[in-house]
């Protein structure tokens, strides 16, 4: 029977759907919701670039490169060895954009992943939604980072483009992570600045991201070990100018951001779960 | 008539505390279903329950012959759920919240569009679609969650206090609306904490105190089952009410005490009201009108204050 709000709809169907592509829905929402706020986006996705590139690329290279005679990079200059770690924060930074404030309001202000919940879509699906929601930000981001850099000359190597995935995947691990803890905040919103101010701003530091993580004092070289932005920072350096470093650490790097994300993306099921089903 | 949803003894426990415990009822198809009780009587834990998302720890449940332990997306895609409060999403305009959640019931764009106008159209909202959302009204946003938990064609909505915070004319509009999609086959199930919405929506409805059901029956065979046909009100005075009452036992079924005034429950007040007035007794004021639902309520849940 055709209704007065449209032909009817099969339900079964809508559940195999559902079942199958649900993760796939929530992440459309989240991209859909994105337009709100598309200026900031597009703000950081070009800004960012520009002033990084500018105070770093003509400012402090300039310093570096005149000081130490071009000894970074293996001969390649300042920039280029820090353009990875340039890509790694700007992922790092809009990965905390999608996965802090966003899923708060998912949970708490808004509650839309109760509304979903409502509807057949999973609390994994939802999890997953917010994990893969980053994914794609992050390659739409730094692909054009990843231009600006190839504009100002800081990506000798042909395999350059490879950074992307490698700021990518960082800023993943990061995301993820950031996403398990925010579903499970219920009060305010103050632990995130905390975060922010005291894991993600030192970890932004000391990750081997301005200056090689040889050159802190050893007691402090384990936050590079445990950052995701050092991983990714220093996969980066070895597509972006071929850094020489043993295979197996190269694997490493790639193995733990991995290692990295499937736990954050567990934690995120599991905490969406509770939060939603209780 | 065919059971849509079957409940028994159905329980939801939180540590040692039992939110719902051991409740059983029967919803048909078609019919109008209210649960009513009191802040905490477990209305909204049922509901969840109801709606698939919040696991039962005891009990049996079948919803549209499906249990939702394992058929969650299943069940959840013949249901419509307007929650207690809206979760529409504010960053999107008024009729993309509709296309995003068609979207979850893996419904294409193309089918999606005329049916989002179909539903503002019925919502009342179609000169509303492009707007913020933050910029409706209250009985806007209503009316936008009850159009986008019908997005799917449910075969049951699930309401969760339709209309609390609503100004008179945003409930009666929302009346209206849910009276034609009942006249369209709809089953509704809904909590209020209003006694005239539960009298004029439900065909049937369960009184709910702390996680049990109190009773069941149509509104007019509550009525008649736990108060009288009429009720006299009468005033005395505050400081009056208590010692004016002693005479008056023995007037109709049931004479109850408040502290601003006394209910005299009978078949008939003006009768009533003249043996007062004939035992030389003169009310401030006094009021005969018939019995309702909220005598009901009040008499199975009590008059103490829940929050």
């Amino acid at each position: 029977m055709t209704t007065v709000l449209g032909a009817p709809v099969d339900h079964a169907e809508a559940a195999r759907r559902a079942r199958r592509w649900g993760f796939w829905y929530a992440t459309e929402h989240r991209l859909l919701g994105m337009r709100a706020y598309a200026g900031t986006i597009l703000a950081a996705t070009f800004g960012n670039p520009v002033i990084y590139l500018f105070a770093l690329g003509v400012g402090l290279a300039s310093l570096v490169d005149r000081s130490a005679g071009e000894i970074t990079a293996d001969g390649h200059g300042y920039l280029t060895f820090v353009a990875p770690a340039l890509l790694g924060i700007a992922a790092v930074t809009a990965a905390m954009d999608e996965s802090t404030y966003a899923v708060m309001a998912g949970f708490k202000w808004d509650a839309t992943y109760f509304a979903m919940n409502a509807a057949p879509l999973s609390p994994a699906q939802i999890a997953t939604g917010n994990v893969l929601v980053v994914v794609l930000r992050l390659l739409a981001a730094c692909t054009v980072y990843h231009l600006f850099l190839l504009a100002f000359g800081a990506v000798p190597s042909p395999l350059g483009w490879l950074t992307i995935l490698a700021a990518t995947l960082g800023g993943t691990a990061v995301a993820a992570c950031l996403v398990a803890f925010s579903s499970s905040l219920k009060g305010e919103d103050s632990p995130l600045a905390l975060v922010m101010r005291f894991v993600i701003t030192p970890m932004m530091l000391f990750s081997g991201t301005f200056f090689p993580l040889a050159s802190l004092p050893l007691f402090l070289q384990p936050i590079g070990w445990v950052s995701p932005l050092w991983h990714a920072t220093e996969l980066g350096r070895v597509f972006n100018y071929g850094m020489v470093e043993p295979i197996w650490l190269t694997a490493a790097h790639v193995l733990y951001l991995l290692a990295v994300i499937a736990i954050g993306w567990m934690l995120a099921v599991r905490i969406t779960r509770r939060r939603l089903g209780g | 008539m065919t059971a849509v949803i079957a409940a028994e003894a159905l329980e939801k426990r939180y540590g040692d505390v039992a939110a719902v415990d051991g409740i059983s009822f029967e919803v048909q198809a078609g019919e109008a279903f209210g649960l009513l009780g009191p802040n905490g009587a477990g209305k909204s834990t049922t509901m969840r329950m109801l709606g698939a998302v919040s696991s039962r720890t005891g009990g049996t449940l079948s919803i549209l012959g499906l249990d939702p332990d394992r058929s969650g997306p299943e069940i959840r895609a013949q249901l419509g759920v307007v929650p207690q409060t809206d979760n529409l999403d504010r960053e999107l305009r008024v009729r993309d919240n509709l296309l995003v959640y068609g979207r979850y019931f893996g419904m294409s764009r193309r089918d999606l569009g005329p049916r989002a106008d179909a539903l503002l159209e019925f919502a009342q909202l179609a000169d509303r679609a492009k707007a913020k959302v933050d910029e409706l009204s209250g009985g806007m946003k209503r009316r936008l969650t009850i159009a986008r938990a019908l997005v799917n064609d449910p075969r049951i909505l699930l309401l969760d206090e339709p209309t609390t915070g609503l100004d008179p004319q945003a409930r009666h509009i929302l009346w209206d609306r849910l009276f034609r999609l009942k006249e369209q086959g709809t089953t509704l199930v809904l909590t209020t904490h209003y006694m005239d919405e539960a009298e004029q929506l439900c065909d049937r409805l369960v009184v709910v105190d702390k996680g049990v059901i109190m009773a069941e029956g149509s509104p007019a065979e509550l009525i008649a089952r736990y108060s009288s046909r009429e009720v006299l009100e009468v005033r005395f005075g505050s400081e009056h009410n208590v010692r004016v009452a002693e005479q008056l036992t023995g007037l109709g079924d049931r004479v109850e005490v408040l502290p601003d005034r006394i209910l005299v429950y009978t078949d008939n007040g003006e009768r009533e009201l003249a043996a007062i007035v004939g035992q030389g007794l003169s009310p401030i004021t006094s009021l005969v009108r018939r019995s309702s639902l909220e005598d009901v309520f009040l008499r199975l849940t009590g008059r103490s204050l829940v929050e």
